[in-house]
């Protein structure tokens, strides 16, 4: 599309051009030049303070540990907020209204609240109401907040994706004689865990981004609390910082590149009905649009 | 009952978070919307640019980035948003700058994807009757896009709601922080969690009704 937009250049316009780019080479010139000038001021530029990051102590006692407790966490929270969500968005799909209001009110609320605050919740509930050691208790808390908030993310991807079935599919499965359980397990609910693949691993990005604000606010030892202690150890807040950003960006760079694939490949599979739930439908995921209750699309990627 | 609530600024916490969001989606409105123009620009820098500009702000979590605004920023770099000696106005601003520069990146796949949604024939259109790039975005494309991009953009607004509550890492004395200091505080966990979850459901649901059926109208009829 892009491409639409503007002609193949001419003369005039590859001049414009190539003036546009030195002009704008300059700005991010400029830009690199004062960062590099601050960072040489406050000494983040000594060999030093980067030697950390080529030796295995820091990785073995630091990063490493901390990246194992990210991936800890965000694997564990979306194993146990897949089913909550499919049966929530199940639930929400159901005929009788006393089953279908109830799953609504519960996804919408846990859509609509911050995961912060889930977490502090969490936490304090921990810290009073159950003997959880304090040691395990940032966690439990953690893992928590992830799946109250994934699942109900979920179950409107679940949602979206049975519906995005042809009715074609639930119409013959009973006219075969099967119930309306064994419609969902046996028809619906195979077709749409296919559909909803590319859907659920670029969640999986939303989900190890949040770990980090465990680690923050929580003492959760994931990687952004293992930098603290790091750069406390080495005094290279600089460094740390561009040391975990990369390793954060490579972990969901590749989990969306994954998603994508997926998308694609099974975009351009034979089988199955050809639809997909790709991260941009989760992005707009809006329950006006899919047909719900009441909501407001409490804006579920990001 | 409501004696938990004695001493606390529960309606001023929530009033920074506001502010916090307000003055963020402008931000990111007019950042996100500069980065689409770079994203589809006749100039392959720039499209690099916009390209991985996206990429890489879409995969830091914002925790990160916000951190990074306190710690690096301000304490290596030296931007301290002209409150170098108010260190809560220096945080408010910070976070303001980092929630910005966060959702931009949100903002220009949505305008993106609308942009995408505006038929081929109009941009041609615009070239045939000799309007240049710039024009034709500014008068033909974007404004159609615009319209298409109110639902997604209102769901990019309300994540951006939520993630003001991350602002309480650096400690900017929003609901979260509140929150945290009236758990740890009162005797009534369950009602201090419901009060503030009731805060964001009051701020988040009415903007995405509202925006939605704002969006339903606007949206171009094809």
């Amino acid at each position: 599309m892009s491409s639409v937009l503007y002609d193949a250049p001419g003369p005039r316009a590859r001049q414009r051009n190539i003036a546009l780019s030195i002009v704008f080479f300059l700005l991010l010139a400029l830009l690199l030049w004062w960062a590099w000038g601050k960072m040489d001021d406050k000494n983040q530029l000594e060999w030093a303070l980067w030697e950390p990051f080529v030796t295995a102590q820091a990785w073995n006692t630091y990063l490493l540990p901390g990246l194992g407790n990210t991936i800890k966490a965000a694997a564990l929270s979306v194993v146990i907020a897949l089913p909550l969500g499919a049966v929530f968005g199940i639930a929400r799909m159901s005929d009788h209204r006393w089953v279908r209001v109830p799953a609504g009110v519960v996804v919408e609320f846990f859509r609509a609240v911050p995961v912060l605050l889930l977490m502090l919740f969490a936490m304090e509930f921990y810290v009073r109401s159950t003997n959880v050691s304090s040691d395990d208790r940032p966690f439990y808390a953690v893992v928590t907040g992830l799946v109250l908030y994934n699942a109900s993310v979920l179950a409107e991807v679940v949602r979206a994706g049975i519906l995005s079935l042809p009715k074609g599919q639930t119409e013959a499965a009973y006219a075969v004689g099967l119930r309306k359980g064994q419609t969902m397990s046996s028809i619906l609910l195979p077709q749409a865990v296919t559909v909803m693949l590319p859907a659920i691993v670029s969640q999986l990005v939303v989900i190890v981004k949040d770990t980090a604000l465990g680690g923050v606010m929580l003492t959760f030892p994931e990687l952004m609390s293992s930098r603290s202690t790091l750069a406390a150890n080495y005094a290279n807040v600089v460094p740390s910082f561009i040391v975990v950003g990369i390793i954060f960006v490579a972990l969901n760079f590749a989990l969306t590149t994954f998603a994508s694939w997926l998308e694609r490949r099974l975009r351009r599979s034979k089988r199955g009905t050809g639809k997909v739930l790709g991260a941009e439908d989760v992005e707009e995921l809006n329950a006006a649009e899919v047909g719900g209750s009441f909501g407001a699309g409490a804006g579920g990627s990001i | 009952m409501f004696d938990f609530l004695e001493g606390y600024d529960v309606l001023g916490a929530f009033w920074t978070t506001v502010q916090l969001t307000a003055l963020s989606a402008v931000g990111s409105l007019v950042w996100g919307t500069l980065l689409a123009g770079m994203r589809v620009s006749p100039v392959p820098l720039m499209r690099g640019f916009g390209t991985a500009y996206v990429n890489i702000v879409r995969n830091i979590p914002l925790t990160v980035i916000i951190v990074f605004s306190s710690l690096g920023l301000a304490d290596i770099f030296g931007v301290t948003m002209g409150a170098s000696d108010d260190f809560k106005l220096q945080g408010f601003r910070l976070a303001v700058l980092s929630l910005s520069a966060y959702t931009a990146a949100f903002v220009c796949e949505a305008i993106r994807s609308g942009i995408n949604t505006v038929p081929v024939g109009q941009a041609e259109a615009a070239r045939a009757i000799g309007l240049s790039f710039s024009q034709s975005l500014r008068l033909i494309v974007l404004p159609q896009a615009f319209r298409a991009v109110i639902a997604p953009l209102a769901n990019v607004l309300i994540a951006l709601t939520k993630n003001t509550t991350v602002a309480a890492a650096i400690g900017v004395a929003e609901a979260a922080t509140l929150m945290k200091t009236m758990l740890e505080n009162e005797a009534q966990t369950i009602a201090v969690g419901a009060l503030f979850a009731l805060g964001f459901v009051v701020l988040t649901l009415p903007t995405g009704l509202l925006l939605g059926w704002v969006g339903k109208r606007m949206a171009v009829k094809r």
